[in-house]
């Protein structure tokens, strides 16, 4: 019974995570770039939210429309004109310019909103749960969960259903042959970040409705949404959901066991995946 | 050129002599302050041995430094023995914590290696969390007067004619000193040895070097567990100054990863100079801007950055490619030709 | 009349090679020619130079007037001039038909080739339409990539060493498409080691030896032995 709870809570955590990765997931697939400040882009997400609704005085669900355009934008603007101009054969740039944003974002937040922790609040909503007989579940938890599997489709189908994907997957397979079909690489990867941002949005907007937040959380964060990645077999967003809902799993264990474990039993859960399939749940055939 | 090089190190070979006089001649908050920045100097050498020599961009040596710390603190508090050889056991023990990691983390490659870094330190510090003999995550403190009883204290005490605390200050700071000089030296004789070429070679083409029979994995294997040690003495040392552990501070990314990263950055990656470069800055920047709380980090970053898009080898690199001076060379010049000729036309 | 493509004095390097010493071509609308050589001489380099993706040095580019040289490969594309590329360079995410469709990426108007002409001119790709396009076989492989540049309906039509590594019946398959690629109007530089396959489908041959053209001409004015001499660099005495 308190069995079936606890990995009923990990799975809708790993929902969670899930929507942390997959931005990240997105973009790692089409320009193997690995953006180190994707934890605090999530936080700042989470300040935009917060920032929205207090001037507009308009539900954090609303703000995030208003959010979403404004970080596709930041995402566009930092790659056309920093990660663009680092990505290449090596990784030692883009590695140390995403590290330098995250330190220059998570400092930026603290300065703007010191470090006391805050919160989105969502109302009564929070309060509210469902009884499914053998568990009961918050709604906001199975809201997450479900978000985070309506991400991942809508992903897959702009990955494979549409043009703008097939630009994503031919640039991600060639840049050079892209170039010769019309297509532009560095809109691409602008356009892919855009959208990575844009998830960090929905992902900080959970993040931000389940628990306080402060300018130093991004780092765990960024940790535990690329252990899903990596878990889930680099480039695939099916993976990635996989991946978040393992990590979400061996936290709700581990802490059901004793609260101090529950990081460790995530980041242990990672390694031992690791150990005996060293290329994730989900590879993709042609990496 | 060479007259350049010479006075160079002339220079260089007077302000170490100046360095381990200090503390003699200054206050003992001087002395503090420079073991601060010699501690930053040796973490962000043996990250650049790491990162720019080995191609391994790690961001968990927070972990070996918390180790070191830690296995010094079990040494002096649990074992009782005297805090030097806690500092030994603290790079032991870094050093054989090293081996599981690298079994780990060399199965990712490139850039996840870096995250797969961070997740293993992260390990570490959650354990040692657990670790109540220790103070679990509250940690704990060093006995009161461990750091007068150590060894060598009373002479210097006496050479020096000053407190019980300052000669201690004095020993940990001649120690900091003589890693640092020893790591910058033992980078040099490495880089120039045929393994040191070798991994040279590694970072510029790995296909190539293991062609011609360069192990790149065993090389780059053992750079981590040397890089290891080294930053776990490092650590150890670090905390016998600090006398508190705790698991936040002593496995901080910020503090012993972060930093370091952009003071080597900033200095020069894959240059041997470059980390003492980039600590000056670093010291130079804490210090314009202490009194603007974390406005240095912000700066710090930005300056990172704009190294990255803009000069790649740092500002050591600019300095030598505006000046041609290098005063730590590690190619080897190939013997110059005595003359050139034409190539001779090919006959039709 | 002026020429559809012209190239003049073009220099261009291959890494830190130089590929390239000052090359001359022109191309008319509606002709097709056929650029010969050994491996090494500078054809590939030569046709990525007009495409924009090899580095050039001197020289300009002119197609229809307009100076597109050092113009950006997905610029030159939205001109006009597609490049079937050596070793066909499929995509290997994508499909057969999404192969195809990735060929009108950049592509605003209308024109005459259609993924239903595409499909008609080799049908094996309508068969095969949901096939990992590097599924297929080589000769297959090269119906799709000659399909995907024809998909940007291009003015120029560049193929990259169209028969390497294929069987001479499928080289016959492929060249069979070729008069209806003419008669929709689109001009081609086809680059060849198939020296008899060249003569047959080129209206004009240029001959190429270490970075330079060596020798053009009328297929039908050609001797045999002058353009083995230029293919082989043997020097008259």
């Amino acid at each position: 019974m308190i069995l079936i709870d606890t990995l009923a809570q990990g799975l809708l955590l790993g929902g969670l995570y899930a929507l942390f990765a997959a931005g990240l997931s997105l973009v790692f697939g089409i320009m193997r770039l690995v953006n180190l400040a994707h934890g605090d882009l999530i936080i700042l997400g989470a300040y935009l939210i917060l920032t929205l609704t207090t001037l507009t005085g308009l539900h954090p669900f609303l703000s995030v429309l208003l959010a979403a355009p404004l970080m596709f934008a930041l995402g566009w603007l930092l790659q056309t004109h920093l990660l663009n101009r680092v990505l290449g054969t090596d990784i030692l740039p883009p590695l140390l310019v995403t590290f330098g944003l995250s330190v220059v974002i998570q400092n930026g937040l603290l300065e703007a909103f010191t470090a006391d922790s805050r919160k989105l609040s969502a109302g009564s909503i929070e309060a509210q749960s469902l009884d499914l007989g053998i568990v009961t579940l918050g709604v906001m938890p199975l809201l997450t969960f479900a978000s985070a599997v309506a991400v991942v489709f809508a992903l897959n189908l702009l990955f494979y259903r549409t043009a703008l994907g097939r630009a994503f997957r031919a640039t991600s397979d060639d840049a050079t042959t892209a170039q010769l079909m019309g297509i532009r690489p560095q809109r691409i990867f602008a356009m892919a970040t855009g959208i990575a941002l844009v998830v960090a949005t929905i992902a900080a907007l959970y993040l931000g409705t389940r628990a306080n937040f402060d300018p130093s959380i991004g780092p765990a964060r960024l940790l535990y949404a690329f252990e899903a990645v990596i878990i889930g077999g680099l480039g695939s967003l099916w993976g990635t959901l996989a991946g978040g809902i393992v990590i979400g799993m061996a936290q709700a264990i581990g802490a059901s066991i004793n609260p101090e474990w529950q990081i460790l039993s995530g980041h242990v859960a990672f390694v031992l995946v690791l150990l005996i399939r060293p290329r994730g749940l989900f590879p993709r055939a042609n990496d | 050129m060479t007259l350049s090089r010479n006075l160079g190190l002339g220079l260089a070979f007077l302000a170490l002599a100046l360095m381990y006089a200090l503390p003699a001649i200054a206050p003992r908050a001087i002395v503090q302050d420079l073991f601060g920045i010699l501690t930053l100097l040796v973490l962000a050498m043996n990250w650049n041995m790491l990162a720019g020599f080995a191609g391994l961009v790690s961001v968990g040596q927070q972990a070996f430094v918390g180790i070191g710390a830690y296995a010094m603190f079990a040494a002096i508090i649990l074992l009782g023995l005297d805090p030097l050889l806690g500092v030994l056991i603290g790079g032991l023990a870094a050093a054989a914590f090293s081996i599981p990691m690298a079994f780990f983390a060399f199965r990712l490659n490139g850039a996840y290696f870096a995250i797969g870094t961070w997740v293993v330190a992260d390990i570490a510090r959650l354990a040692i969390s657990q670790w109540k003999a220790l103070g679990g995550g509250t940690g704990t403190s060093l006995p009161k007067g461990t750091a007068r009883d150590m060894a060598f204290v009373d002479q210097i005490k006496e050479m020096l004619d000053v407190s019980s605390a300052a000669a201690a200050d004095a020993l940990t700071y001649w120690l900091m000193l003589t890693l640092a000089v020893a790591m910058l030296a033992a980078s040099y004789l490495f880089l120039r040895s045929r393994m040191g070429l070798g991994l040279q070679a590694i970072r510029d083409n790995e296909n190539a070097a293991r062609s011609v029979g360069v192990d790149p994995v065993k090389l780059k294997a053992l750079v981590f567990l040397l890089t290891a040690f080294g930053t776990g003495l490092c650590g150890a040392l670090a905390f016998i100054q600090i006398t508190r552990v705790t698991p936040d501070a002593a496995f901080s990314v910020i503090d012993w990863t972060a930093f370091v990263i952009f003071i080597t950055v900033i200095g020069g990656i894959g240059t041997l100079p470059g980390p003492i470069v980039g600590v000056v800055v670093f010291y130079a920047l804490q210090r314009a801007l202490a009194d603007y709380g974390t406005i240095y980090l912000i700066v710090l970053g930005c300056l990172g950055i704009a190294v990255m898009l803009f000069a790649r080898r740092g500002l050591w690199g600019l300095f030598t490619d505006r000046t041609g001076i290098d005063l730590l060379p590690l190619t080897h010049r190939p013997p110059q030709p005595a003359a050139r000729h034409p190539k001779a036309p090919r006959a039709a | 009349m002026t020429a559809l493509l012209s190239i003049a004095g073009l220099t261009a390097h291959y890494g830190d090679f130089q590929a390239l010493f000052g090359v001359d071509l022109t191309l008319d609308q509606g002709q097709t020619i056929a650029i010969i050589g050994a491996n090494g001489a500078g054809k590939t380099t030569l046709m990525r130079a007009i495409t924009g993706v090899a580095r050039v040095t001197a020289g300009t580019v002119t197609l229809d007037g307009e100076d597109i040289t050092r113009h950006p490969a997905p610029d030159i594309l939205t001109r006009g001039i597609a490049m079937v590329p050596e070793g066909r360079r499929l995509f290997p995410s994508l499909t057969v038909e999404e192969n195809l469709m990735i060929g009108a990426h950049a592509r605003t108007g209308n024109g005459f080739w259609t993924l239903d002409r595409v499909q008609a001119l080799f049908p094996i790709l309508k068969d095969r339409r949901h096939n990992p396009g590097t599924a297929l076989s080589g000769g297959q492989q090269q119906m799709v990539a000659i399909g995907r540049a024809l998909m940007s309906n291009p003015r120029v039509l560049l193929c990259d060493e169209l028969s390497l590594g294929l069987a001479p019946v499928v080289i016959k398959e492929i060249y069979a498409a070729f008069p209806q690629i003419k008669d929709s109007g689109t001009s081609i530089i086809v680059v060849e080691q198939d020296i008899g396959q060249a003569l047959r489908v080129a209206d004009h041959v240029h001959c190429m030896m270490e970075g330079r053209i060596t020798l053009s001409g009328r297929p039908a004015d050609l001797s045999r032995d002058a353009i083995h001499d230029a293919y082989f660099g043997v020097s008259h005495a």
